[in-house]
């Protein structure tokens, strides 16, 4: 199980708000950890946001390299492009 | 195996050797069973200074504060040099006991275990 | 109206086809460090960048973030915010991290230009000239934040200076001065993959996390803001392992040597960072081991098994690391116990209320073998005679740490490891047989090793004493000892508008240190 496990810490932050609930929303399986000033998504074998719904959380067009600013870390093979952000290990 | 270089041979310097210590050869000395001291220490001593001198004077000046070394019987002492069972000739030099330039002496006080017998 | 490219499309325009072929010299000459690691390379334009930042996208969000963390290192000073930290004992780890982190800062920040400069493929350039201006971003913010600190407690007025000198910040020094005497594909190997992919989370996120709890927003805000380039930093080391070996076969063996020995090599460093973690931190939110678990165990586990379709294993001796999750932090604390009089930090025993902490989260062995230990010293230092080490400690060849590991991997924790190689006539000491591997294979590297307990005894550093080496290495007198009864102890009181602690007249140092 563990072996497949990818995830994404974020910075507990406004600006990162969008992102997180984001991950929470589109991966109903994601368990978030919350450490002080973090915040810990974990998932298994993948985990994606797409930029419609973290527009439609932040209220405005967000660019999702945005994510730049408040990513900690992450764990996973990395696949991006305008409209979707995923990482994934199978 | 060699160090890869853009070319010649890998510089080697050997930042220890022994004519780097003014006459001095360095000398590792660890108290097994008594982890609190860390680690063996390092000291640099005169080849022909006698064995004796090690525990009569070198040893204390750092391992005197520990509550066991009051209490070493050193005719009980279990010796290693460089991992080989020895016993050492108190009256005879460093150099004669075979202690070389780095050589490590382990030294076990077996009915000292250290602090409440936890290996401190 | 011209169609909008997407990310992908617009990322390949922006960073492929800059190169050129040369024409005045040959490439090999051009780009003379690429061959003689052994690597083979045959198509650079294979390389996959993971992130699909262009240089537009970064400046602006690199500005974007210095921004923010400028504005509240600024708020931060205007309100004294350091009076809101849990305790000032917190200020220790800020010590050791502007000493022994912030320096390989800024050595990465040289290093990964030079990789800049020595890559024949655009990816790779590109990627490594991004990763060279973070890093000394990095050092800048570290020192422009940290530098607020040094307005109030000792011991950060020099550390550049330190890092050269100081037994203890030969420790990070060796690890990076050893890749940075590599070849660039052994550098890049070591410090993005071995170091960043594989453990930088356990320094930056549970540290950070640690500092939030302790109160210290303004480390909080650099730490994570240095960690987002990291996050770029990790996946630029997972792409070079990966492109490294789909490139050749024959790069399998040598990439998996160089990750074996920096993977232990790193791991040997971060016992530091072991020590801060459980030791320093007046409130934790995680313990050394519980932070192992979680980013070592399961995330690099999770990983190899990714990498293992190209052939790649495990580092080796992780198991080894691992059982030492149980021991190391304590292991590396009693080290400074025994040697605060020659640090520029303070320490002390730990608290009752600590120690509890410390036998929950190490219900095997911190009861067992360390509070033991813990309660010897404490009984020692209230009879007035509280042990200092009077000696110079072995140091090992490679790690050049203190040789206080022990034999946990053989059932004796309370046997101190010792191991030991010949070369040309001379015998070199090592810690555990991960740095007794990494010499035997290159031992004309590591004779070289400047180790700061030989330095001295040749008398290199200054002078025969204990105050003439802390000299040497720019300390003042009252930046070591215990944290109870020292200058900090009493400045943050002073500060706080609370009597001086009882213990303030108390030595901090050794009588007999002159």
């Amino acid at each position: 199980m563990s072996e497949h496990k990818v995830f994404m810490i974020f910075q507990n932050t406004a600006d990162a708000q969008p992102f997180i609930s984001a991950f929470a929303q589109e991966n109903s399986a994601a368990t978030l950890d919350y450490q002080p000033g973090m915040v810990r998504i974990e998932g298994l074998g993948e985990l994606g946001i797409t930029q419609a719904v973290v527009s439609e959380l932040a209220g405005r067009e967000v660019n999702l390299q945005e994510l730049h600013l408040t990513l900690i870390s992450l764990s996973g093979n990395i696949d991006e492009d305008d409209d979707y952000f995923r990482i994934t290990r199978h | 195996m060699a160090v890869n270089c853009i070319q010649g041979d890998y510089p080697s310097i050997n930042m220890d050797s022994v004519d780097r210590f003014h006459g001095n050869q360095l000398v590792y000395v660890g108290w097994d069973n008594h982890t609190s001291i860390s680690t063996a220490n390092a000291y640099p001593l005169p080849p022909d200074m006698p064995f004796g001198a090690l525990t009569e004077a070198v040893l204390p000046s750092v391992l005197a504060p520990h509550p066991d070394f009051a209490l070493i019987d050193w005719g009980k002492v279990q010796w290693l040099l460089d991992g080989q069972t020895f016993t050492p000739d108190m009256s005879k030099s460093l150099r004669e006991n075979g202690v070389g330039h780095k050589s490590l002496i382990r030294f076990k006080t077996p009915e000292l275990t250290g602090y409440k017998g936890t290996g401190n | 109206m011209a169609k909008k490219l997407n990310m992908r499309k617009r990322y390949e325009l922006l960073t492929r086809g800059l190169g050129w072929e040369p024409t005045y010299q040959p490439k090999e000459k051009v780009f003379a460090q690429e061959a003689y690691e052994g690597i083979k390379i045959t198509d650079w334009s294979k390389w996959e960048d993971p992130f699909r930042l262009t240089a537009d996208a970064y400046w602006k969000y690199q500005a974007e973030k210095d921004k923010k963390l400028y504005a509240v290192m600024d708020s931060f000073a205007q309100n004294n915010a350091h009076l809101n930290l849990a305790d000032a004992s917190y200020v220790n780890a800020l010590k050791l991290f502007i000493q022994g982190v912030s320096p390989l800062e800024y050595a990465a920040h040289r290093n990964f230009a030079r990789l800049a400069r020595q890559f024949s493929g655009e990816g790779a350039q590109i990627a490594c000239q991004m990763q060279s201006i973070d890093e000394l971003r990095h050092a800048q913010t570290q020192i422009h934040t940290i530098s607020h600190y040094n307005k109030h407690f000792h011991g950060m007025h020099d550390p550049f200076h330190m890092f050269d000198r100081v037994w203890y910040l030969s420790v990070p020094k060796s690890y990076f001065d050893d890749a940075s005497a590599a070849g660039p594909f052994e550098f890049i190997t070591s410090v993005s993959f071995s170091f960043e992919y594989l453990l930088t989370n356990l320094l930056f996120v549970p540290f950070m996390s640690g500092a939030a709890y302790n109160g210290d927003m303004a480390t909080v805000t650099f730490g994570f803001s240095a960690q987002s380039d990291e996050s770029r930093h990790m996946t630029l080391g997972l792409e070079i392992i990966k492109f490294l070996l789909e490139q050749h076969e024959d790069n399998l063996p040598i990439v998996q040597g160089w990750i074996d020995k920096h993977f232990w090599r790193a791991y040997r460093l971060l016992g530091l960072v072991a020590m801060m973690q459980d030791y320093f931190l007046p409130e934790s939110p995680m313990s050394w081991k519980e932070g192992w678990q979680i980013y070592f165990v399961e995330n690099a586990g999770a990983l190899f098994n990714d990498l293992a379709r190209y052939g790649l294993r495990m580092p080796k001796y992780h198991e080894i690391a691992t059982a030492e999750a149980d021991h190391i932090s304590h292991q590396v604390f009693g080290i400074f116990y025994n040697y605060i009089h020659a640090a520029a930090f303070n320490l002390g025993l730990p608290s009752e209320a600590k120690m509890n902490w410390l036998s929950e989260k190490y219900p095997d062995t911190f009861d067992k073998y360390y509070r033991p230990r813990m309660e010897m010293w404490a009984e020692m230092a209230k009879e007035g005679k509280r042990f200092f080490n009077m000696g110079l400690p072995q140091l090992c060849q490679v790690c050049q740490i203190p040789m206080g590991f022990t034999e946990i991997a053989k059932g004796e924790p309370m046997q101190v490891a010792y191991r030991v190689s010949e070369f040309r006539g001379d015998k070199f000491h090592t810690c555990s047989d991960g740095c007794k591997d990494i010499f035997d294979h290159e031992p004309e590297k590591y004779v070289n090793a400047w180790l700061p307990v030989h330095q001295i005894f040749q008398g290199n550093c200054g002078g025969a004493t204990v105050p003439d080496v802390l000299a040497w290495y720019h300390f003042h007198p009252e930046d070591g000892g215990d944290y109870a009864g020292s200058a900090d102890e009493a400045r943050w009181k002073a500060m706080k508008g609370t009597a001086a602690s009882s213990t303030a007249a108390a030595k901090t140092a050794p009588a007999d240190a002159a």
